[in-house]
């Protein structure tokens, strides 16, 4: 083990990934909500924090790094924006002008999807359905759903960031 | 069909309605405390059972019979709450876990109680932080009042609900897929047999259940086998294997219309009455073109086809994969079939777990050739060159491990048989001097 000053894991997130032992008969169970911890906390997942969470969990870096990268969901070199909104563009906002409001928020926000924007507040990406096909086209933009959201609406939600 | 009351969604806009204290108040959890004092787990088991409930996570499977299939001798058994619901179209889960988070547990624990679980992992999409945050309270607050832990209401029977949170990948739905996730792997579907029942979650027996599917088993122990089976359709007296469409279903309603929402009624209603009667007609005066009938991966309706009924026989009949989720996502008459094949199409390769070669490969290149299609630079040869995409992957044709690739293969396959016309139409049009090219186009027409 590193020595814990170089470590990335801070013993608030070992605690919290600790309280998740018991809850799973494997330790590999609670990789998933390892990531979701660091991730949480670290707005990435760095490779060096995967090699202590799969200490941690009793793994191989690499069961840890498989798991990571097949959900394309944790980045891993820079850390993702302040807010991270997801712009849904299946059927049913593709229907509603999905693909309108991607470009627009694109243009407002001088970023591509999946970028972030240069002062750190947004990343932009797609999003497959988000189940909330009712209100398209929608946005999850961190833990708040935006609504049937046009392009004054999005230039609000821009405006808000901080 | 008379006026239809909702039960599933009785709760749906009262205020409070996530809370335990409201939910008891219009008489939440007092089925579970009669069922556990007065049934025994096979009684419960029995009823579900009897009230013929299928699956209304889009395979359909009778509830109660996946129940009995669960290896008794061995110990413990777990069970999963499917709450990964990502079909595109789809959105009930959702309603019944931020509206209703009491109902699902409800029905959980019934469905725990009757198969034996004193463990369930309750495995919910990332998307749905208002649905985790209250399905997170409601759990505390059953702790709390005895009605989870290690001696429910005192009958001495023992559960814990564990929350897990998805990373938003479509596969983990399926529900070996959502095992593997569950246990930290990646989300692989696995070749079965064995099922889940057999060898499920870290080597044991499990059940993996949707959340609309619990929520009836709720229904069916408060109200009855009778008034379930006096819903829906009954099973067609020339098929001696169907086992009927019993119960309430949630609708989901989206795209094109007025009133896009979720609407409950008996199974069986028609996608042209959903539309009509609660989505108030197709949107701006315009006329229909198209539905998918059940999610994304059932296919597509042409508008001449909207009296098809949305019960587990209803859109097989029309061609289309099935039942699914119930989610109808209506296209107006300006919509282009080129470009909803296209956003499927992209879906789907963006979905793939990526295991099976038909399905990783195929996937891809439907939406390669979409792709190039709609940019102008498709050639006839590529609707033949789908329509074999289309035929040759998924479980049906035996290829492929899970079902995600019979989803990407029947929107390809259905908007070929039903419009044709149009995508020729379409292909000749854009791309007037090289549509009849019988050779690949040059590498830089291709977008990707
Ligand atoms: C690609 C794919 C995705 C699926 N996604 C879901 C899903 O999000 N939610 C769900 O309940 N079932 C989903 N299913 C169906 C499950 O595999 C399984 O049949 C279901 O969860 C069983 O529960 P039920 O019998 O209560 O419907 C999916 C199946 C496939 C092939
Ligand atoms: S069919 Fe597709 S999604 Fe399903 S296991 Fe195979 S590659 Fe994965
Ligand atoms: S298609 Fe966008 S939320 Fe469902």
């Amino acid at each position: 083990m590193s020595q814990p000053s170089d470590r990335i894991l801070t013993d608030a997130m070992i605690a919290e990934i600790r309280d998740y032992f018991p809850r799973y008969p494997t330790r590999q169970a609670v990789t998933l909500p390892a990531l979701h911890v660091v991730n949480r906390y670290l707005r990435h997942v760095p490779r060096r924090a995967v090699v202590e969470i799969a200490e941690l969990l009793e793994l191989a870096p690499a069961q840890v790094e498989d798991t990571l990268t097949f959900y394309a969901f944790f980045p891993q070199e820079r850390p993702h924006g302040k807010t991270r909104a997801w712009v849904c563009r299946s059927i049913s906002c593709h229907l509603r002008g999905a693909e309108e409001l991607m470009d627009h928020l694109c243009r407002q926000a001088k970023v591509q999807p999946g970028g972030t924007t240069s002062d750190g507040r947004l990343t932009l990406e797609h999003a497959e359905c988000l189940g909330a096909c009712e209100h398209a086209p929608c946005v999850l933009a961190g833990d708040q759903l935006l609504k049937t959201v046009t392009a004054d609406d999005a230039d609000r939600f821009l405006r808000s960031l901080r | 069909m008379g006026e239809y009351e909702p039960v599933l969604l009785a709760n749906v806009g009262v205020a409070g309605s996530h809370t335990r204290a409201v939910y008891e108040s219009r008489g939440g959890y007092e089925g579970l405390r009669r069922a556990l004092c007065d049934m025994s787990p096979a009684d419960v088991t029995e009823r579900v059972k009897a009230s013929g409930l299928r699956g209304r996570g889009g395979a359909g499977f009778p509830t109660g019979l996946k129940w009995t299939f669960l290896d008794k001798k061995a110990t413990p058994v777990y069970f999963c709450l499917n709450a990964d619901e990502s079909e595109p179209g789809t959105f009930n889960n959702r309603i019944l876990m931020e509206e209703d988070p009491h109902q699902v547990l409800e029905g959980l624990i019934l469905s725990c109680y009757a198969t034996g679980a004193r463990t369930a992992y309750y495995y919910m999409r990332y998307e749905y932080p208002l649905a985790w945050e209250r399905t997170r309270a409601a759990i505390d607050e059953c702790y709390a009042a005895g009605l989870l832990g290690s001696n429910l209401l005192g009958t001495g029977y023992a559960l814990d609900v564990v929350l897990h949170r998805g990373a938003a990948a479509y596969i983990c739905g399926e529900e070996t897929g959502l095992i593997e996730s569950l246990e930290g792997k990646r989300a692989w579907p696995r070749i079965k047999p064995p099922f889940p029942a057999i060898e499920g979650a870290f080597r044991k027996p499990t059940v993996v259940n949707n959340v609309e599917t619990v929520s009836c088993v709720r229904q069916i122990i408060d109200r009855g086998v009778d008034w379930f089976r006096s819903l829906g359709v009954p099973p067609d007296p020339k098929n001696p294997r169907d086992a009927g469409s019993f119960g309430p279903k949630l609708y989901c309603l989206s795209g094109h219309v007025e009133r896009p929402g979720c609407y409950e009624g008996p199974l069986g209603l028609t996608v042209r009455e959903l539309i009509d009667r609660f989505g108030g007609g197709v949107w701006k005066g315009r006329r229909g073109k198209a539905a998918i009938p059940g999610g994304i991966s059932m296919g597509l309706l042409r508008e001449d086809e909207f009296d098809c009924p949305l019960d587990f026989n209803g859109p097989g009949r029309y061609g289309c994969l099935g039942l699914g989720t119930a989610a109808v996502v209506v296209m107006d008459e300006t919509v282009s079939i080129v470009d909803v094949l296209h956003n499927s199409c992209r879906f789907f390769a963006h979905e793939s777990c990526g295991q099976c070669t038909p399905c990783r490969e195929g996937t891809a290149w439907a939406y390669k050739i979409l792709q190039r299609i709609r940019a102008g630079h498709g050639r006839l040869l590529d609707i033949e060159l789908l329509r074999g995409i289309g035929d040759t992957i998924g479980i049906m044709p035996g290829t492929t491990i899970c079902g995600l690739a019979d989803g990407a293969a029947w929107p390809i396959k259905n908007a070929i048989a039903k419009f044709r016309d149009e995508i020729e139409t379409h292909i000749k049009t854009t791309n007037p001097g090289h549509y009849g090219a019988t050779r690949p186009v040059p590498e830089r027409h291709s977008a990707h």
